[in-house]
């Protein structure tokens, strides 16, 4: 594997060169050779699956290294995949986004065995139009495994809700899997901060899409549904693996770019009784991971772009990824898998585009980085 | 800055003025100033005092908090300025911020004589002999009102660029797309590394190199030409955002 990653001065006068020597003289046999070409470099960079999707090998070795005692429940172990934070344009004034959603589709689809489910993780549409929400839908519905949907802040704040509700279903909802108690929030509540501003729909959605304004309010999940969730736990058994999906991180990681939850600390003091939760989240487009108290914490990757570390906050057991190549689109991109171990712990394999895939295991988290520390990145973010 | 007729006294003590009557002036500096505590308005109008702490007037008729009209400021300033001369024949008039005859880098809180005559104005001045100006060249002539005027134009500038930065429409996007999308507050774009040879362009690559690569492939725009005022604009707000991070050109 460590081949096939040429330096990136080499591959580009490498791919010059060649268009360069076939463009010197284009007669039909040079034109084919030249479309080979760039097909070439096209499944050079793992745009064709299954070579783009290399973690059967490792995430069928995680279930296998899972801890060897038998959980409480007895459960056995099972893998979901996701895809998160499509953020997609209609097709006719973006197909970019478009592009990176049916390549995580593709990877998901090539999985052997293939997921329980495929999890997607919130923010399906970039300004939660209708017709956004839509095509969406209509992409996912060509996963093959069953899909479960969370909703994201730019999915909600164009009409509160109401074409996700109709399309999806409620946005907060639990099930059981397995013997792991599933929980999905909707962890992205604003208080209205848009009818003193006479705000329209869209001008409201806009003002949410904007990470670094200020004018939104911090997320929360709110005391209605931090109560739905009381009772929600209230028959579940303490000694029951908990697996929470939530937008926002559940932490207070960076208030200025809304990576926060306002009432983080109620949710986690709903958590804490249980000895096993690990929570889910979208929202920061990046790899991260945190452990607070019994609590673990893995963020998931967007497929439409990467975002950078906030400059303070980062949780210090974060395993950070390299900083995106502009030049490469779905570079610090991607989408991934858990494992659900049978001791009611959860592994996370982050399938990054163009990159290594990075496993990172609970143990890591639960002993405070001390044990199964992954490779960390050669250059930190600054 | 000594006026040079009395209707240019004026437009200055009616600034002088304003500045009492909004309560901007002594919160401009930073050590504790003198306050002056006007008498109180004897028919229900609202009294207006000199920056010397001394000479008033009442503007009948102006309830508290109401805004004069340009002529009657005119007409009250010059009032004042006519008792003022009254008072102190053959004097001249010297605005507070005149008499700081160091250059403005010199901290505040080491010349209490200059500065608490910056409050009160003239008379103060007079009777103390204001040091000697240092060679009188353009550097040592900057003062804090020139510093506030440059600073509220850049500001102005880079919060043009701020919007730029965060519009798809003004960066002149076919797919909806903004800087800030992937750059918020414009992290992770590292200003302070350019200029360094960027392979993939093919060239000693500077900031708006980059920008302009950005705006034609992810942004999907038009490049824009470096005279461009968005380009300039944008340039400003991303370099503002790193202020205090050392230079580093040619890192990548």
């Amino acid at each position: 594997m460590a081949a096939r990653y040429k330096s990136v001065e080499t591959k580009c006068y490498e791919n010059r060169d060649r268009v360069m020597n076939a463009l010197r003289n284009c007669d039909r046999r040079t034109f084919l050779k030249l479309s080979a070409a760039t097909a070439g470099a096209v499944l050079a960079k793992g745009l064709i699956p299954p070579h783009s999707f290399q973690l059967v090998e490792v995430a069928n070795a995680a279930i296998e290294k899972g801890s060897g005692s038998v959980g409480a429940q007895g459960a056995a172990p099972f893998r979901f995949a996701y895809i998160s934070d499509s953020h997609l344009y209609e097709r006719k004034l973006n197909q970019r986004f478009v592009r990176a959603i049916l390549k995580a589709v593709d990877d998901v689809n090539a999985l052997d065995p293939q997921p329980d489910f495929v999890f997607f993780g919130g923010d399906l549409a970039q300004l939660g139009t209708a017709g956004q929400l839509e095509l969406g839908r209509q992409i996912l519905g060509n996963v093959k495994a069953p899909v479960k949907m969370m909703v994201g802040e730019h999915d909600w704040f164009l009409d509160m809700g109401e074409k996700w509700r109709e399309l999806f279903g409620p946005p907060t909802y639990s099930f059981d899997w397995k013997g792991v108690h599933c929980v999905v929030l909707m962890s992205v509540n604003e208080k209205d901060f848009w009818t003193e501003r006479k705000m329209s729909p869209i001008e409201r959605m806009q003002t949410v899409a904007g990470l670094d304004n200020g004018v939104q309010s911090r997320f929360e999940v709110g005391e209605e549904q931090r109560a739905w969730l009381k009772d929600d736990l209230a028959r579940v058994p303490t000694t029951t693996p908990i697996v929470v999906f939530s937008h926002s991180p559940l932490y207070k990681y960076y208030r200025p770019w809304n990576f926060w939850t306002e009432d983080a600390e109620e949710v986690q003091a709903i958590l804490q009784p249980y000895s096993k939760v690990t929570v889910i989240h979208g929202h920061t487009h990046q790899m991260l991971q945190n452990q607070i108290g019994n609590i673990s914490f893995y963020g998931m990757l967007s497929t439409a772009w990467p975002w950078p570390y906030a400059p303070e906050g980062l949780p210090p057991l974060t395993i950070q990824m390299n900083r995106a190549d502009p030049f490469d689109q779905f570079d610090a991109c991607g989408n991934g898998a858990f494992t659900a171990r049978t001791d009611g712990l959860v592994d996370s394999i982050y399938n990054l585009w163009d990159r290594n895939p990075v496993t990172i295991k609970a143990d890591y988290l639960v002993s405070g980085g001390k044990t199964d520390q992954p490779p960390t990145p050669q250059f930190a973010s600054y | 800055m000594k006026p040079k007729n009395r209707s240019g006294a004026a437009i200055i003590v009616v600034s002088a003025v304003s500045l009492i009557f909004c309560s901007l002036g002594p919160r401009a500096f930073a050590q504790a100033q003198p306050v002056h505590q006007p008498s109180a308005a004897a028919s229900g109008g609202t009294v207006i005092q000199l920056c010397d702490g001394v000479t008033s007037t009442e503007v009948k008729g102006l309830k508290p908090g109401e805004k004069m009209s340009h002529d009657q400021a005119v007409a009250v300033s010059r009032e004042l300025m006519d008792e003022w001369q009254r008072k102190h024949p053959g004097q001249h008039w010297e605005m507070a911020q005149d008499n700081s005859s160091q250059p403005a880098s010199v901290p505040a809180g080491t010349d209490t004589g200059a500065s608490a005559s910056q409050a009160s104005g003239s008379p103060a001045a007079s009777e103390t002999t204001p040091p000697k100006r240092q060679q009188g060249d353009t550097y040592a002539s900057f003062n804090e009102r020139d510093y506030k005027l440059w600073q509220a134009e850049t500001d102005k500038f880079v919060a043009m660029g701020n919007t730029v930065f965060h519009s798809g429409e003004a960066l002149g996007s076919t797919i909806g797309i903004s800087c800030d999308m992937c750059h918020p507050n414009a992290a992770n774009t590292h200003p302070e590394t350019y200029p360094k040879y960027q392979v993939q362009l093919q060239r000693v690559a500077l900031l708006r190199d980059m920008i302009n690569w950005c705006i034609e492939n992810p942004v999907k725009g038009r490049t824009l030409d470096p005279n461009d005022p968005r380009m300039r604009a944008l340039e400003a707000y991303i370099i503002a955002q790193r202020k205090g991070a050392p230079l580093a050109y040619g890192k990548h």
